[in-house]
């Protein structure tokens, strides 16, 4: 197959609550091993356009299809194919490094097989092998990332959805974290991220800037730059959301 | 004297040492910076300082007051914002604030000119409950909580975490005229292209205090050969380079990576080597530092 196919594609697709136009008819694509960031600022509506892709919320109208499931008919099957990984929530605290892969294995309907051979491949590839034992709430925060987002592909999944990963780490940790990205895009997974830091979304191959419900740009770091007479990401989304 | 100093303060939590023989000054109406990630100690440095805990070894004195024997004194005189938001979530924006100014003994309108400029901001929403306002929001309601009773010294820990770009920069701009007013502030972040908006920043990792300086005279400290690299395949161009005796480190930043050498070395010669991997739409060219890049250098 020569043609790159689509994983995401959303047509108008738009969420109402009361008077309010959270997602006002946003259309856009993924293809399949895309870095796609998805940027806009506090409260426009990045969250509830993720909740409607990940088959959490009903869309109001539109149409969209994500990993070619249908996001009003086949939530079940978008679950099944996609990971998910947020800032505040993944992994219990209070569960070993071990067992939290367990858990989320057996959660995705893996075999005990799969699920042993997923552990291993897992702790090995973090270097976790002194650490398996060990309580998820005693690791450092940047450790947690790395097994969140191991364990959010823990089933294979065509596509990563990452909201905010790497809040609060230090330098050297956040570019670790964004090399296990483009080692997972490598590999085909498609990774759906939202972030605050300008210089991770230059780190995208395409990027979408929400205001205000809609999406005011869509193009890769170096087209969006040109296209809004900007040196950084940082300059293109000032002008961007504060106009 | 000096606003805040904080000499040789150690504190630890059972076996951790949080924060380990810190020493730094900060003057009269300086806009002073703790740069560094989760758990470098910037959070219990800031409740120390505040007098909410008290330090192991050493002594921190706030405006010639000390923080252990002369709390009482230091607390009417300062403004916290701690780094989780604390404001009462089931208190409207206006309760909030009333609360806090009753609290120091004041009223809104004494102190109105300070925050008018920020509440004017989030007054169309007064009514509403804090816990149901937005991040950038509920940071300017925060701000203008600890501002209301006028004080000397300003303790913002990690003001702007999680709160967009377009909210960061407003935030900073008022940080500016703030100290315009004389207040002293010192204000935390992870964020290292906040640092540049400092007069002086510290940088602090794991407790320990690695560098203190204006953000100029630091980036100006960093004397490797660095160079800016980008080509088509960018996670095949890291790898590639990693492997390289010439490099000493190699780093995504932005749309390039940055290339630390060991030794002075020729874009040509980086470049032929780019060429033999078979890597296209290759650019490279010697770049300045930045605070970040002293921060992977110091770590």
């Amino acid at each position: 197959m020569s043609q790159i196919q689509n994983v995401i594609e959303a047509q108008a697709l738009t969420k109402i609550f009361g008077d309010f136009k959270a997602v006002n008819a946003i259309s856009f694509d993924v293809k399949a091993g895309e870095i796609f960031g998805f940027l806009g600022a506090n409260g426009a509506g990045k969250t509830t356009a993720i909740k409607m892709l990940i088959g959490l919320s009903r869309p109001s109208e539109g149409e969209a299809t994500v990993a070619g499931y249908d996001v009003y008919q086949q939530t079940e099957q978008i679950k099944e194919n996609i990971g998910y990984m947020s800032q505040k929530f993944s992994l219990y605290e209070d569960l070993t490094v071990r067992e939290n892969i367990n858990f989320y294995g057996g959660i995705y309907g893996l075999s005990r097989r799969q699920i042993r051979q997923k552990t291993s491949e897992i702790i090995e590839q973090l270097g976790l092998e002194n650490h398996a034992r060990k309580l998820v709430g005693s690791l450092p925060l940047g450790w947690k990332q790395r097994l969140a987002f191991a364990v959010a592909g823990v089933h294979d999944p065509k596509i990563i959805f990452l909201d905010e990963p790497t809040g609060g780490v230090d330098p050297a940790t956040r570019r670790q974290f964004w090399e296990m990205l483009y080692a997972a895009a490598d590999r085909g997974v498609t990774i759906f991220v939202t972030t605050h830091y300008m210089d991770e979304a230059e780190y995208c191959d395409r990027i979408s800037i929400m205001v205000a419900g809609r999406i005011d740009a869509l193009g890769s770091p170096r087209e969006l730059k040109q296209q809004f007479s900007a040196n950084t990401m940082d300059e293109v989304f000032l002008k961007l959301v504060r106009d | 004297m000096s606003s805040i100093v904080v000499d040789r303060v150690s504190k630890s939590y059972d076996a951790v040492e949080a924060v380990k023989e810190s020493q730094f000054s900060v003057e009269k109406g300086e806009l002073f910076g703790l740069i560094g990630p989760d758990g470098a100690g910037k959070s219990t440095l800031f409740k120390m300082m505040t007098t909410l805990l008290i330090p192991d070894t050493g002594d921190i004195l706030i405006e010639g007051f000390h923080t252990v024997r002369e709390y009482k004194k230091i607390r009417k005189i300062i403004g916290y914002m701690p780094g989780r938001f604390s404001l009462y979530q089931d208190l409207s924006v206006e309760e909030n604030l009333q609360f806090f100014a009753t609290i120091f003994g004041t009223t809104i309108q004494a102190n109105y000119h300070l925050i008018e400029e920020i509440y004017t901001q989030i007054e169309p929403f007064r009514k509403r409950r804090a816990g149901k306002l937005s991040g950038g929001m509920k940071q300017k309601l925060a701000l203008c909580c600890a501002l209301i009773h006028e004080p000397k010294v300003l303790f913002l820990d990690e003001p702007t975490t999680g709160v967009d770009a377009v909210s960061r920069a407003e935030f900073w701009d008022m940080l500016k005229r703030l100290k315009s007013k004389g207040i002293t502030i010192i204000v935390s972040t992870p964020y290292m292209d906040e640092a540049s908006l400092c007069e002086r920043i510290a940088l602090i990792q794991t407790g320990e205090i690695l560098r203190i300086d204006s953000p100029e005279n630091i980036i100006h400290g960093f004397d490797k050969p660095l160079f800016a690299v980008s080509a088509q395949n960018f996670y095949q161009l890291l790898q590639d380079l990693r492997t390289q005796p010439f490099t000493e480190r190699v780093e995504a930043f932005g749309e390039f990576l940055h290339l630390t050498t060991k030794e002075a070395i020729s874009t040509e010669k980086i470049e032929a080597f780019l060429n033999f991997k078979g890597h296209r739409e290759i650019e490279i060219h010697p770049t300045t530092a930045t605070i970040e890049d002293v921060f992977l250098d110091l770590i």
